[in-house]
């Protein structure tokens, strides 16, 4: 059920067009077609291995694809690194987190904020604190990034994000592990951000949190999308059920 | 600055605007010290400044940029080489000095080009090979005499005592200028994102950081910085040997002094450079076994005290002199269900969610 409206260029804000990922003998992402229209937000799952951190770093200029292109507003960036397309509105979140340990949590927004965001003096300062606040990590503001446990790091990875006040938000499994109220704040946070207009593609396990966010649902399968559409629809997909079997993550 | 946003964003301390008065207190004596203090002293002196202008280079680059370079000595050799070259050619002393090192410091735009590819270790070795390669290609220089060497004659033609103190002030002059330099760099734009750098390549390009460009400006600056403490050197000593400028214990000092000190602390490698300078001063001359003394010293204090003299000190008692950090302080009175709504708002689409959020995490006074 691949909606093939989905490949065309000029419907999205952001576009993977037939996009192939290969490392050396390995085909991680097989002609994988992604339109994430503006203020859209889009669920991706999937089994473990799917591809689906790897279209995300394609999406985000981390990964030059071996064939394919990739489109924001209309202009093709596939050549464009990772940096020009943050630059250009593009941020994202690291699913192992990868803080800048040696610096406190706000000089890791506040980077963002002057780079990515090109922002300087007091408005990247209060875009710093407002991430921060809105990621509840105010209260660890000055700590160095390395002494975070694992729930903060993956706060930072969408605070450090938001900094670069972008008009895409790539986020990739922020909510494993997480308990009931925090899932909820994080739902909550998500949909603020949705609130301001920012389109949202999020790559989570947990699917019953994701819905509560997204309003179409896309799952992956071995490099390719089996399935996109509105969520009801692709819980309920045979081909998605198929890939799960065996597997978890069901809702 | 803006405390009816709920925030300010220190920089400075008390600490740091007293202490910045007592350094300009200092520098004016300094700045009169070949007046003042006997030969012996100004000599020791300008030493200090060209010890402490290659640890605060070294620093630059590895404990912010993260650039771990095992071959510094390279531009240390460059800088004199091509002073003496530039002498030769009819220039005057301190001019070929300056622009000996100016050239090192271009030819590293080239080497920076191949070096900066390279992912740590294997830049640190890298590195190391432009240093025995530029030794080597100096060394068939006719004009070096191989590893004989050769002396900048036209020094000679200066009185002792005023090229003393010539050279004394050019010394100071540099280290407080590079200094400076590093210091407003580190505290600016493009210090955040050598650190973002040093600490996750990849992760700092994520969020718009240009990695190459970060990496390059202080590759340059310590190349020339580098290269200028040679020509110094080659000012206070006049003759130039090759094995001796191109010497790996060059850039061993830098790592003792910095790593002593408290990598990547801005106050850390100076401390270091001090007392590198007394220790060599007191033990200098018993040989192999002062090497050997530092080189332990460097280990011991890499694996219990990584963070450097200073380095711990900042940690344990919280002291900055010179903060080229952020700290964020709250109050949690006017923040944030009107400081961050009642703020001009340049950027509409990022503020309304504080307020929205702010229930469940009214922000704390005290912050970790
Ligand atoms: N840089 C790389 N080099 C080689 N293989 C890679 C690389 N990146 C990913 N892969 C492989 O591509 C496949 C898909 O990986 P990817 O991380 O995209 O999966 P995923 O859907 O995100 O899985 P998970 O749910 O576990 O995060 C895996 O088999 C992985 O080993
Ligand atoms: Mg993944």
């Amino acid at each position: 059920m691949q909606d093939t409206a989905a490949s065309s260029v000029d419907g999205g804000l952001l576009v993977g067009a037939d996009v192939h990922q290969r490392f050396g003998a390995l085909t991680v992402l097989d002609g994988v077609s992604f339109t994430l229209a503006a203020n859209e937000a889009v669920g991706i799952v999937g089994p473990n291995g799917a591809g689906k951190t790897t279209l995300l770093n394609v999406l985000a200029g981390a990964f030059r694809p071996s064939a394919g292109a990739v489109y924001f507003k209309g202009a093709d960036v596939t050549t464009f690194d990772a940096a020009q397309r943050c630059r250009l509105g593009i941020a994202r979140s690291h699913q192992i987190p990868r803080p800048f340990g040696g610096m406190t949590v706000f000089e890791n927004c506040l980077v963002a904020a002057t780079t990515g965001g090109g922002l300087s003096g007091e408005r990247a300062y209060q875009c710093c604190v407002d991430s921060l606040a809105l990621c509840q990590m105010l209260h660890v503001a000055n700590r160095r990034a390395e002494t975070l446990g694992l729930l903060d790091r993956k706060r930072l990875e969408l605070a450090r994000a938001l900094a670069t006040e972008p008009r895409v938000l790539l986020l990739d499994e922020i909510g494993g592990g997480l308990t009931d109220e925090e899932a909820n704040n994080l739902v909550e946070t998500v949909q603020v951000l949705r609130g301001r207009g920012l389109a949202i593609v999020w790559i989570e396990h947990i699917v019953h949190v994701l819905v509560r966010v997204v309003e179409r649902l896309v799952c992956m399968d071995a490099g390719r999308i089996i399935a996109d559409g509105k969520p009801e629809a692709v819980i309920a997909d045979a081909a998605v059920i198929d890939a799960y079997i065996g597997g978890r993550g069901t809702p | 600055m803006s405390t009816n946003r709920g925030f300010v964003v220190e920089r400075w301390t008390r600490l740091s605007i007293a202490s910045s008065i007592a350094a300009v207190a200092l520098l004016v004596v300094l700045a009169l010290a070949p007046l003042l203090f006997a030969a012996n002293i100004v000599d020791s002196l300008t030493t200090l400044f060209i010890y402490l202008i290659l640890s605060v280079m070294w620093n630059a680059l590895a404990g912010y940029a993260g650039l771990v370079s095992v071959g510094q000595q390279a531009f240390f050799g460059l800088g004199a080489y091509f002073a003496i070259q530039f002498s030769y050619y009819g220039i005057s002393v301190y001019p070929a000095l300056l622009l000996g090192a100016v050239a090192a410091g271009l030819l590293s735009l080239p080497i920076s080009m191949l070096m900066l590819r390279l992912r740590s270790g294997e830049f640190a070795i890298g590195m190391w090979v432009v240093a025995e390669l530029a030794h080597l290609l100096v060394a068939l220089d006719p004009l070096i005499n191989g590893e004989t060497g050769v002396s900048m004659i036209a020094l000679n033609a200066i009185s002792p005592d005023d090229r003393r103190a010539y050279n004394y002030w050019m010394a100071l002059v540099a280290m407080v200028g590079l200094l400076a330099v590093v210091f407003a760099l580190l505290r600016g734009r493009l210090g955040a994102a050598v650190q973002a750098i040093r600490d996750d390549e990849d992760a700092a390009q994520s969020v718009g950081v240009r990695v190459l460009a970060g990496k390059r400006t202080i590759f340059l600056l310590a190349a020339f910085g580098c290269a200028l403490a040679g020509s110094l050197w080659l000012g206070t000593s006049i003759t130039f040997q090759p094995r001796t400028y191109f010497g790996i214990q060059w850039t061993a000092y830098m790592i003792f002094m910095v790593l002593v000190g408290g990598l990547g602390t801005f106050e850390g490698p100076i401390l270091g450079g001090v007392i590198f300078f007394l220790i060599e001063y007191l033990f200098g001359e018993t040989g192999v076994w002062y090497l050997v003394g530092l080189g332990a010293a460097a280990i011991v204090f890499a694996l219990f005290l990584p963070r450097g003299l200073w380095g711990t000190i900042e940690e344990r008692f919280g002291i900055r002199i010179l903060p080229v950090g952020y700290s964020l302080r709250m109050f949690r009175s006017d923040f944030p269900p009107g400081g961050g709504a009642a703020a001009p708002d340049p950027q509409p689409s990022i503020k309304p969610g504080v307020a929205a959020n702010e229930s469940k995490a009214p922000p704390p006074v005290e912050l970790g």
